[in-house]
């Protein structure tokens, strides 16, 4: 394994379904997680949408890959954020959206959901700290 | 005989729904679809728009698509009628044709 540590920027602009950018996004993820970088992940524009509530998408003959949202804690993924602005344009609120909850195995610390909703400057605050930006 | 519009695009990613409430014809049906359902939700930057085209024209949103982005029919600008598939198949029948704006 690569002693090289990077902050890897996960952007996801898209609505679920509609596309397959947010499902192609959540593999790619999946993927990046196993190599140890730190990663943060955010939904920004209709990306918000792709965390709602109660996703069900038996009527339309799709994967509903929204509950593997809530296993990204459990791949190292700590950083999940979405911008605030985003979810105000459209009418959300954080209650609209799934927790995902994270536990660091050695320590057994737990946080109960590491989805934050964050402003325009910390968004951008995010997206200079970051080595490399991965678009969906 | 009207035309039945069908809108299968977010209205905050693309000018889809601009264009089909600009060019639609009073009376004329418009069913939101996939992406396209976004804009039958309340308190969205898009609402305004879309009770003023109420007064105009008729909207329907695709139920299983609104139900697989995880919102319910609460959630829906008064005025909005959701159908199923077997609805829009009624509505494409209803109107002398379908026009889809991509």
């Amino acid at each position: 394994m690569s002693e090289i540590v990077k902050k890897f920027l996960y952007l996801n602009r898209k609505a679920p379904y509609g596309t397959i950018y947010a499902w192609e996004a959540l593999e790619v993820i999946l993927i990046g997680a196993a190599f140890d970088q730190e990663v943060s992940v955010l939904f920004l524009d209709d990306g918000v949408y792709q965390l709602t509530k109660g996703q069900d998408t038996g009527g339309i003959g799709m994967k509903n890959f929204s509950p593997t949202f809530r296993t990204l804690g459990d791949y190292e993924v700590k950083n999940v954020y979405v911008d605030r602005d985003s979810l105000a344009a459209r009418g959300l609120t954080q209650d609209d959206l799934v927790q995902i909850a994270w536990e660091d195995f050695d320590t057994e610390e737990e946080v109960e959901n590491i989805v934050e909703v964050i402003d325009t400057a910390r968004v951008r605050e995010l997206m200079d700290a970051s080595d490399v930006v991965f678009s969906f | 005989m009207s035309i039945l519009h069908t809108v299968n695009k977010s209205p905050f990613e693309r000018t889809s729904l601009d264009s089909c409430l600009k060019f639609a014809q009073p009376g004329a049906a418009v069913l939101l679809i996939e992406d396209g359902v976004y804009a039958a939700l309340t308190g969205t930057s898009a609402e305004d728009q879309v009770k003023d085209a109420l007064n105009r024209v008729k909207i329907y949103v695709l139920g299983p698509d609104l139900k697989a982005r995880g919102f319910a029919e609460g959630r829906l600008i008064n005025g909005i009628s959701v159908v199923d598939y077997a609805g829009f198949v009624d509505l494409a029948a209803e109107n002398a044709k379908v026009q889809a704006w991509l």
